[in-house]
């Protein structure tokens, strides 16, 4: 089903006498979210991601602007009458009820024609039990399972009575890193298999890369960028998307366009053609440097770490905010390193200019 | 760790002997009273050992009257004041103007003082030459007729009784329990909404379970403590209790050994005993019960 969000704004009261206005966790969002699609709904915490997923899931009412499930208004209707299945970041198992009983519990709230015979019903939780692969703990309880095994049962039950939109909130952030990796690929799979639309909630821009058909970078209550991860990594529209997708993180310089050309302190380090004459800050993505002798930006050496396949190369700069530059480059060159300083030249496809004051992104040609 | 072993007796021996002095010493003690006959706590004396007191314990009407009202007040306070107490503070916790307020009033009877709440009851319940008492304005009122619950019938009184017994208990059990609703995580709350539970069903599947232990915790202190009513009736009743059949065990095993026709050490002992059987075997099943319905 698809998922759209018209002018939606959500506004909390404050709590604080010292600054009594409304704090605003959604600011006039506006995107829709195709069919069958796993979405990624990125951004630092705080910054009103799990406001967004509460207002889709109905548990919140927004201030102002409609949400439409398909062509359908949902705005006004209470969570159970949307069809939504939620996953929370903390699981929200009952603790009382065995795997069983908990992913059937919502089957057991239909009524009227609705209602579903017992048989029916074990049929389906064990149809939801297998997608999840936990078929073979159904008679735990919770605090017997491990995390990721909760965090099945927490998908199973949001899965068994088949919603039309799947929500998860930080569906990994309470799992260890080995298996944060297995079970976002396990999340991947059950997507597909189900084709269910899903939106899940991360403030890890990795975990978010990896897996979404889709992703939206937020900040401060407001949408930065929606689109396919890749495009969004190679072209942001603002500086904090640039900083905010990549590890290691993009190395952010100060500098200045003068005649057409990128001054990064007395250094011409690029063409920059297109772009107006201007100071700018500059960010080059770690793989956006190429060593060479006469390279035109030189660097302070700090150290060089080998990681086989490439070799990563800490450098400092005066104009550079970061506390070193790290610059990836293929483990072949290594040899050209040595010395004080080291000499980079720049791919033009990874460097992004950004304005001074509003970190809005200048763009140049690139041939 | 096994040669340091009385390196941690040495660091219980405090507690061991406050406890040993001053909980199991006279607890035992009380035991062998139970079945020394006619035990002199003056002189130190005693005629001989057996079950005497126990066999005159259990034939005295005056007992057999204090463990009938006891047992009458258990069974109908314990669940009457859990099962408001549990209506109260669901309601409280649903409501968001004047909580604070409500709380503190559901709260106030716990720090008045028991007789001078007593007195006011029985000045409310009270039949006199000169008025009728508040209650039975208020039965008149609905047509009925005017009764004295304080000298009246068996079962006036014993209204009475339970009510006030329970209008005392009932503050600690909302305060256990409001504390309790509001230590359950609200994404269960939150999980059922979504999956369209009706709030009957969270109430009872999630709420309840939820906040069993707690419940449970209160059943069985609540047994004990009626089990061991005796101020409450004093309060309403005066001291002389026998005389208006709401003694209760505890108001027995007071007026064997300090009461007008006291002096009894032996049987107040063996009705002592008697009580704690009856306690720990109520604990037990309790307990018993709460193992086996409390789930996590």
């Amino acid at each position: 089903m698809k998922v759209v969000l018209q002018n939606v704004t959500k506004k909390f009261p404050s709590r604080s006498k010292k600054a009594p206005e409304d704090v605003i966790a959604v600011n006039d969002f506006t995107f829709e979210i195709p069919d069958g699609q796993l979405i990624g709904l990125l951004g630092p915490s705080g910054c009103g991601k799990s406001t967004t997923l509460n207002l889709i899931s109905g548990l919140q009412k927004p201030t102002s602007g409609r949400i439409f499930f398909d062509t359908n208004d949902v705005t006004d209707l209470p969570p159970e009458n949307r069809g939504v299945g939620l996953v929370f970041q903390n699981y929200a198992l009952y603790p009382h009820l065995t795997v069983r009983k908990n992913i059937m519990f919502p089957l057991q709230n239909f009524k009227g024609e609705a209602k579903l015979t017992k048989e029916v019903m074990e049929e389906k939780v064990l149809e939801a039990a297998r997608l999840v692969q936990i078929d073979g703990l159904m008679e735990r309880k919770p605090s017997e399972l491990s995390g990721g095994q909760q965090q099945r049962v927490a998908i199973a039950r949001a899965l068994v009575k088949m919603p039309s939109v799947l929500l998860l909130d930080e569906p990994l952030s309470n799992l260890d890193a080995r298996l944060r990796l297995q079970t976002r690929e396990e999340l991947r799979r059950i997507q597909q298999e189900t084709k269910i639309t899903t939106i899940f909630v991360t403030h890890d821009q990795e975990e978010a890369m990896s897996i979404s058909d889709m992703i939206i970078v937020m900040s401060a209550g407001v949408v930065q960028q929606i689109g396919p991860p890749q495009q969004v990594y190679d072209d942001p529209v603002n500086l904090f998307v640039a900083k905010f997708l990549g590890t290691p993180p993009i190395n952010v310089f100060e500098g200045e366009v003068r005649e057409g050309k990128l001054y990064i302190g007395q250094e011409a380090v690029l063409q920059v053609p297109g772009a107006a004459d201007q100071p700018v800050t500059v960010g080059i993505r770690p793989e956006g440097f190429v060593l060479r002798e006469d390279g035109p930006l030189s660097c302070n050496l700090s150290r060089v770490e080998v990681m086989g396949r490439d070799i990563s190369v800490v450098s400092t700069h005066p104009l550079c905010q970061n506390t070193a530059i790290r610059s990836i480059i293929s483990a072949e060159n290594q040899h050209s390193v040595g010395g004080p300083m080291v000499r980079f030249a720049l791919k033009p496809a990874k460097v992004f200019l950004f304005r001074k004051d509003s970190g809005e992104r200048i763009r140049f040609e690139v041939d | 760790m096994e040669q340091n072993n009385y390196k941690g007796w040495l660091y219980l021996l405090p507690a061991i002997a406050f406890l040993g002095v001053f909980m199991v010493y006279p607890l035992v003690d009380v035991f062998v009273y139970s079945f020394e006959e006619g035990y002199n706590s003056a002189s130190q004396t005693f005629f001989g050992t057996g079950l005497y007191n126990y066999a005159y314990v259990l034939h005295d009407p005056y007992f057999l009257q204090a463990v009938k009202n006891t047992l009458i007040l258990v069974a109908i306070t314990v669940p009457v004041s859990t099962g408001l107490a549990l209506l109260i503070s669901v309601g409280l916790s649903s409501i968001q103007k004047l909580k604070d307020l409500f709380q503190t009033v559901y709260f106030l009877p716990y720090v008045t003082n028991t007789l001078a709440v007593g007195l006011v009851f029985m000045i409310l319940f009270k039949k006199t030459p000169y008025t009728d008492g508040l209650v039975n304005l208020i039965i008149g009122l609905f047509g009925g007729k005017s009764i004295d619950f304080i000298d009246g019938p068996y079962w006036a009184k014993m209204f009475v009784l339970c009510f006030y017994t329970v209008w005392v208990v009932m503050p600690f059990k909302i305060l256990i329990l409001t504390s309790a609703l509001a230590s359950v995580n609200q994404d269960y709350y939150n999980a059922a909404r979504v999956d369209g539970t009706s709030k009957l069903r969270i109430f009872g599947r999630i709420t309840l379970p939820m906040i069993s232990p707690m419940i449970f915790y209160l059943v069985i202190t609540g047994f004990i403590g009626a089990f061991k009513a005796y101020s409450d009736a004093v309060a309403i009743f005066g001291t002389n209790l026998n005389a208006a059949e709401m003694n209760t065990i505890v108001g027995y095993v007071y007026d064997m050994l300090y009461g007008d026709s006291g002096g009894y050490p032996s049987y107040a002992s063996a009705a002592a005993i008697i009580l704690f059987a009856i306690v720990l075997t109520i604990t037990c099943i309790n307990l018993m019960i709460s193992k086996r319905s409390v789930h996590y």
